[in-house]
């Protein structure tokens, strides 16, 4: 009984009763392998999630009806609502951008997050510049660098249209360097 | 040249190369041959297969367990919010809840099967009193995975199921109140109420099943099987079999049977999950899952006084009974036609629990009020399981937006603060920047009659840093500090 468990190897004329276990053995060893891997694969395709679907997200914001920008006068300040997927939850916040033209007129939206250090840039109407309050770097109207500490320009964002709407991807700048960098 | 080179006959034959070097390392083949060659007193039969069906569904449990556990949340706020995520987004999440929800179904039916061919064979008899009540602690840690289980999606269903089963628990005297809280961590349910179901479900039980299950099969190997009932429990007697090949292929058509049955019921009939668990619902009536429905039933029974007996003496008695079972029971008789008390016992105990909960069931529909309620409340299951996705919005988002609701000085504050620029260097919302330090939080630290101070007259630091003196009409003032104030 102790030897009989010794299944493969022996290579008997006569189908012995280890050949037919170790035979059957093979069989079962194939088949469970079969089931086993039908199994996982629901489980692989839920751990692979991930990499099947988006799971984070920065939705475009709408900024206004493009019309709404046609006779641009100066750059226009607009709140913006985030909304920013992650998995399960969702982040809405509020972002202040403007909408301004470049210098063929097309139009532009601007962060309004100073590349120098971050702070928020206001709109000087006297002066017809971005002034930043903090160390006074200075913006042209389309958001390019005029003069101050800031390495580059206002950062301008990505945008889109859709059914007449201006849409913006909010995004946000490595501050102190003069190539604009996405973080995150 | 000289044959006495060659091995002599006695020993096994040698294997080679990859499998002797794996056996050298690790016994694999020894290891196989104790679990293949069990022998199993007058052969292999389809009465002995719900054991390792058992296993089975325990370790599939333990898989999709594991797996869920990737995107669940056990808190209050996030939980019912996951578990949609699983059934809605993942990509064949529904399929795994399913197969983990009525896995447990699985568990207890097969645990039923497996209980009841072990008592009607008499296979606790002839030494296996250890084995048997290690069996029976696997019973009731089942019922307790599945208790805990259950509320974890945190919807209508598992709340208020799980409010009832705690509150039943409350019925035993003197402590019961105490137990109860320590479950619910609390007077109510709640976040740790979660938290503890969780830890219990996902750390303590199973860390006590996979110790008692190790202990359960070792006892098992120990004691031998039991074989047929004409087999003698204490010294066996009759032409073994070993357990490979016939009892292993009887074994495996019952885990290919539930394969394909789980399957097929979580492809098609996909577990649902209900709306959010809502406690300010008085309407909703609770209704525990299946398996519980015949306790359910039996404690609507008792109350006030008597609840003692119904609650505490006669499921005491009962379990008692069936944990004494090997010690009281020392005959040698397997045959369940010569042990008559113990047969009527069973049909008793099992009739019983039927009709418990076939009396639960006839009573909710034939009650219109709560027919209807039912209804209700599958239908609004049904509804909820129809919509898509929806993220939860995180809490950081909703707090910017509630200050413009809560509070109309706070938020005309707010524009104050973003028409004069403040959020230029403190950052929008006041989060901070480089510039100058972020305002949230402010309140905690200064009252509001010093922050009032600071604005007229700041300090010497904040002066260098480039805040100037804040020089506005009174009520724009008091609005701005309305503000800050309110930045938590």
């Amino acid at each position: 009984m102790a030897e009989s468990a010794d299944r493969p190897g022996d290579a008997d004329a006569l189908p012995s009763l280890e050949d037919r276990r170790s035979f059957l053995g093979a069989l079962l060893g194939l088949g469970s392998v079969f089931v086993g891997g039908l199994l996982s694969v629901p489980l692989i395709r839920f751990a692979l999630f991930p990499l099947i679907r988006r799971t984070t997200e920065l939705k475009s914001s709408p900024v206004g009806e493009l019309n709404e920008f046609s006779s641009l006068a100066e750059p226009a300040l607009k709140t913006i609502q985030i909304e920013q997927v992650d998995g399960w939850r969702k982040t809405i916040s509020e972002k202040a951008v403007y909408v301004t033209k470049d210098s063929q007129g097309r139009l532009r939206v601007l962060s309004s997050i100073c590349p120098h250090l971050g702070c928020t840039v206001p709109w000087n109407k006297e002066k017809n510049e971005f002034i930043c309050p903090c160390h006074g770097a200075t913006f042209a109207p389309d958001g390019s660098r005029v003069s101050g500490p800031s390495r580059r320009g206002m950062d301008t964002l990505e945008t889109s249209v859709q059914d007449g709407q201006l849409q913006v991807r909010f995004q946000y700048f490595r501050q102190l360097v003069s190539d604009k960098e996405v973080i995150g | 040249m000289h044959s006495n080179k060659s091995a002599p006959d006695a020993a096994p034959p040698a294997r080679t190369g990859f499998r002797a070097w794996l056996n050298h390392r690790t016994g694999l083949d020894d290891l196989l041959r104790i679990t293949l060659d069990e022998p199993i007193p007058g052969g292999a039969r389809f009465a002995y297969i719900f054991g390792s069906g058992l296993l089975f569904i325990f370790i599939s449990q333990v898989i999709t367990g594991i797996f869920l556990a990737l995107y669940y949340v056990p808190s209050a706020d996030h939980a019912h919010t996951t578990v949609a995520y699983i059934t809605k987004a993942v990509t064949a999440g529904s399929f795994l809840r399913s197969l983990h929800a009525y896995g447990a179904s699985a568990m207890v039916v097969v645990l039923f099967l497996h209980l009841s061919q072990t008592y009607i064979y008499g296979s606790y008899k002839g030494r296996r009193e250890l084995l048997w009540l290690s069996g029976c602690m696997l019973f009731g840690l089942v019922l307790a995975m599945a208790f805990t289980g259950y509320l974890l999606p945190w919807d209508q269903r598992a709340y208020f199921a799980t409010a009832v089963g705690t509150n039943a628990v409350s019925e035993v005297p003197w402590i019961g109140e105490s137990i109860k809280r320590m479950m619910r961590g609390g007077t109510e349910m709640g976040t740790l109420t979660i938290s503890r179901f969780f830890v219990a479900h996902v750390f303590f039980v199973p860390a006590l099943i996979f110790a008692l299950l190790a202990s359960h099969i070792f006892l098992f190997r120990k004691a031998g099987a039991a074989g047929p009932v004409s087999e003698d429990p204490y010294h066996p007697k009759q032409k073994a079999e070993p357990f490979y090949p016939r009892q292993v292929l009887m074994d495996l058509s019952l885990t290919a049977l539930l394969i394909a049955g789980l399957g097929l019921l979580c492809f098609f009939v996909p577990m649902k999950l209900g709306p959010p668990a809502n406690p300010a619902d008085a309407q909703y009536i609770p209704r525990p899952e299946w398996y519980y429905l015949p306790i359910f039933q039996w404690l609507k029974y008792w109350h006030g006084s008597a609840a003692i007996v119904g609650v505490l003496v006669i499921p005491t008695i009962i379990v008692m009974a069936i944990l004494a079972l090997p010690f009281l029971d020392h005959s040698v008789e397997r045959r369940p036609w010569r042990r008559p008390i113990a047969m009527v016992a069973y049909a008793f105990v099992v009739l019983a629990l039927l009709g418990l909960g076939l009396r639960s069931q006839y009573l909710d529909r034939h009650d219109p009020s709560v027919a209807q309620q039912l209804a209700k409340q599958k239908n609004e299951e049904d509804e909820y399981a129809r919509k898509p996705f929806e993220p939860e919005l995180s809490a950081a988002s909703l707090a910017a937006a509630n200050v413009t609701l809560a509070d109309p000085l706070a938020a005309k504050g707010k524009t104050i603060f973003e028409a004069n620029s403040c959020n230029a260097c403190h950052g929008d919302g006041g989060v901070g920047t480089a510039a100058a330090p972020a305002l949230i939080g402010v309140s905690a630290k200064l009252s509001p009659d010093q922050v009032a101070e600071l604005f007229k007259h700041p300090t010497a630091k904040m002066t260098a840093g480039g805040m100037p003196p804040i020089d506005l009409p009174p009520d724009d003032f008091k609005a701005l500090i309305a503000y800050v104030e309110s930045l938590k």
